[in-house]
This record gives structure tokens, C-alpha cells and sequence, in this order.
């Protein structure tokens, strides 16, 4: 089971099992049989490389997209993207997507009647730094009802997208507020069974970052599989 | 063992019903039925769930063993969009398609029994983790010799095999199959 050669597995609790029935979406979608273990020499496919040309500007202004500005409470999300040594992941392609305050997605399924804001699409991207860094300004997303089950309601989040430096560093995710009533109660956020993991999905309120009478920040940071000396996972735990 | 500096990974979330919002920009503009260039090829299928029910809402990135790297374009446009790299999304009925690179052996030249494939990440609702797949191309001659299909038992071996389409050179036809009867082989991570 612990051949070095073999592609290392996640701490276990620290993943979502694939069928996960409280969250009823995996029931007909994930897979039963065994997943097969490559060794690392098969998985060790690198890139895709993005350049800064896919960044426009405002994809990392949420409230500057629009000609009026969105309602709801103005914040900063920032962080660093990091790889198993804590090393940053630089150029890391970051994509993110939220609802608007009222807690309603630009999209054509979401059916839910609060309204839209004309003045928000709650879509952008940004490349990190040389320190591994992001940051974007956006307004809180508010909770939402959804179909999982009665009264079912999402916690605020704002979904992730991260490319690192190879297959197996690619990442998507979700970002939490601290102290939300809802987490507890939500099936997605519950699949994963670590308390640790599932808390370092939770961000931080940043009185450093925030700005007087303008807006609250937020600190986050994301940890992806790997290590930037050695990209396709030759290291071990 | 760890070092106090190592991090254990973030843990992944389902990309849920709405990333369009954050994720369509980057859809391949490649029309689906121009192909470019003899260095090209064209995959279709469809992607189902355990009950045959067309998946309508899933991504899909394909990953070549070709060159993967940043090719400047004629246009703006051209150029972001990496080699080797397209996003996809599934239609209502569940259906995909995409043009790209024909995907190379991992190290060609040197070993010949490996045959080339192209990485399938899959993402949808109701997948808390995104699914790692492989698929090869049914006319490749070193499939017979590939040290990971042969890795896989005969049955489901198949699962990883693009069919192509006798009518059209450079045209293949390969399904997902989330789980149940046909289930496609997915890779541990």
C-alpha cells in the first residue's frame, strides 16, 4: 500500500468520499468501483501554462464589472496559494465564482427568487504573485435554499478554481466565512470528515487588510498537492 | 515523515450547478466541426450517470501528453489558450465535443510501448471530488503494449478507449460513464 512508486493518496478524512448519500447529487453520480492507483511516472503530466493575457481587467474587481456598483457588503478576499512545503505557487491560475448578496446566481438554473443584481455577475480570475498571493474584491455572497432536503440551506461561499504546476495539484473548492450558522448544518460541507480539513475551508476575518469605512477583508489560503522543487510529487509525507 | 513546514492539501468542494459564472470564458472557440490541421483530432460522446440519465451540467478538461505550454497566437484571442489544454462543458443532453491536439507518447522515442492518451478531469454536481480518467484512441497500435491498459482487466479496459469514426479520420466517440453497468475506470488521488 505504501510503495513510493505508487501515486500517494489524501490523508485520509482530509478528502470528500466520492458517494457521500447526505449530499443526495452523488448518489447516482460518483463512481462504486475501486479507483485504480497509477504509479507517479503515469500521472506526472505538467501545465496548462496561463498567461497574463487571459487576465482583463476588473476579473479581479467583482464590483467594478457593471457601471453602477453591486449591493451588499463590500469585501477583500485574499490569500496565498501554497504547495505541500508551504512554498508559494507562483502564476497559479485562480478562478472564482459566487452568488450576489441576496444570495442569487447569474445563471439560468438557479430558480431561486431573490433577485438579480444588475450591477453584479459574481465571476472573475487573477494569476498569484511571486509570493503566491491573490486577492479580489467582491461582496459577501449570501446563504441560499436549495433541493438537497428540507429546508435545505447552503452556508455563504465562494467557489475556487486553482491550476498548480501539474495533474494532480488541480483543485476545485469552496471558501467559507467564520461563523456561519449554516456550516453544521450543510451536507457539502460535512462530506469532508476531518474537523481540521473542513476548517481550513473557513476564512479568516483580516482587521489588517480591511479599510476604514470601506470594507471588511477576508484571508484565505489554499494548499495544493505538491512541491514546487519537485512538481511531480517525488517527495513524501 | 513531515516536516513542520508540510501542509496537508486543501480539501475539494463540488463545483456545483452554476461555475459557468466563473469558468465559461475559458470554453474552447475552436468550432467543433473545422479541423485545422492534420495535428488535430475530434472527440465527441456523451457523459451518463448511473441510471443512463445524460449528465447536462459537467466540465470537462482534457490534458495532452503533447507539448502543453503557452503558443502565442496570430490574435489575442488565439493565444489564451494553452496547447494541449481545453475546457469543455456538456450540452442538455449531456454531450461534448472538442478539437485538439492529437496527443503524443510520453516520451517518444524512447519507449515504444507506451501509447499516447490524453488526462480527462471530470466535474459536476454531485461529484464532491473531481474524477481523474485516461482516454487513448482506438487506432493507435501501441494500445496492445500500454503498460496502464494492460494494468486494467479486460473488461474494463475498454472503458478508456475513444472508437474511431470509420466515416471521418481524425474523429472518435468516447463516453463517461459516471457509475453502474460500463462504469468508467477512474484513477486514484
Amino acid at each position: 500500500m505504501n510503495d513510493p512508486s505508487m501515486v500517494e493518496l489524501a490523508v485520509p478524512g482530509t478528502q470528500p468520499d466520492f458517494h457521500f448519500p447526505p449530499y443526495v447529487s452523488s448518489i447516482a453520480r460518483s463512481p462504486r468501483m475501486p479507483l485504480v492507483r497509477l504509479q507517479k511516472t503515469h500521472m506526472k503530466l505538467t501545465g496548462p501554462v496561463f498567461g497574463n493575457e487571459l487576465i482583463r481587467e476588473h476579473d479581479n474587481d467583482l464590483t467594478a464589472q457593471h457601471n453602477g456598483e453591486p449591493i451588499g457588503e463590500r469585501i477583500l478576499v485574499h490569500g496565498r496559494v501554497l504547495d505541500e512545503d508551504g512554498k508559494p505557487v507562483r502564476s497559479a491560475l485562480v478562478e472564482v465564482w459566487q452568488a450576489n448578496a441576496g444570495g442569487r446566481y447569474r445563471h439560468m438554473v438557479d430558480t431561486y427568487d431573490a433577485p438579480l443584481d444588475p450591477n453584479f455577475s459574481g465571476g472573475g480570475r487573477m494569476l498569484t504573485d511571486d509570493q503566491g498571493r491573490y486577492w479580489f474584491k467582491t461582496v459577501k455572497p449570501g446563504p441560499y435554499p436549495w433541493r438537497n432536503h428540507h429546508n435545505a440551506w447552503r452556508p455563504a461561499h465562494i467557489h475556487f478554481s486553482l491550476f498548480g504546476a501539474g495533474i494532480l495539484s488541480r483543485l476545485v473548492t469552496q471558501m467559507y466565512f467564520p461563523g456561519d450558522p449554516l456550516q453544521p448544518l450543510d451536507p457539502i460541507f460535512n462530506s469532508i470528515p476531518d474537523e481540521r480539513a473542513r476548517e481550513r475551508l473557513v476564512s479568516r476575518l483580516d482587521m489588517d487588510r480591511s479599510e476604514p469605512n470601506y470594507m471588511l477583508a477576508y484571508e484565505w489560503d489554499v494548499v495544493l498537492r505538491g512541491r514546487t522543487d519537485t512538481p511531480f510529487e517525488e517527495g513524501h509525507r | 515523515m513531515s516536516s513542520d513546514s508540510s501542509r496537508i492539501p486543501s480539501s475539494s468542494q463540488t463545483v456545483g450547478p452554476y461555475f459557468r459564472i466563473g469558468l465559461e470564458y475559458l470554453l474552447e472557440r475552436t468550432s467543433a466541426g473545422a479541423m485545422e490541421s492534420q495535428g488535430t483530432i475530434e472527440l465527441c460522446g456523451q457523459v451518463l450517470d448511473r441510471d443512463g440519465a445524460p449528465v447536462p451540467d459537467a466540465l470537462l478538461e482534457f490534458w495532452t501528453s503533447a507539448t502543453v505550454s503557452l503558443r502565442p497566437g496570430r490574435n489575442a484571442e488565439q493565444s489564451t489558450f494553452p496547447a494541449g489544454f481545453r475546457r469543455v462543458l456538456t450540452d442538455g443532453v449531456g454531450k461534448y465535443s472538442l478539437v485538439i491536439e492529437r496527443p503524443a507518447a510520453d516520451e517518444p522515442g524512447e519507449d515504444r510501448t507506451k501509447a499516447p492518451y490524453m488526462i480527462v478531469l471530470v466535474f459536476a454536481r454531485g461529484l464532491l471530488r473531481h474524477l481523474i480518467s485516461r482516454v487513448y484512441l482506438g487506432d493507435e497500435r501501441t494500445n496492445k503494449t500500454d503498460s496502464v491498459l494492460n494494468g486494467i482487466s479486460e473488461e474494463r479496459r475498454a472503458t478508456l478507449i475513444a472508437q474511431p469514426d470509420e466515416s471521418r479520420a481524425g474523429a472518435y466517440t468516447w463516453d463517461i460513464i459516471l457509475q453502474g453497468i460500463g462504469e468508467t475506470v477512474f484513477f486514484a488521488w
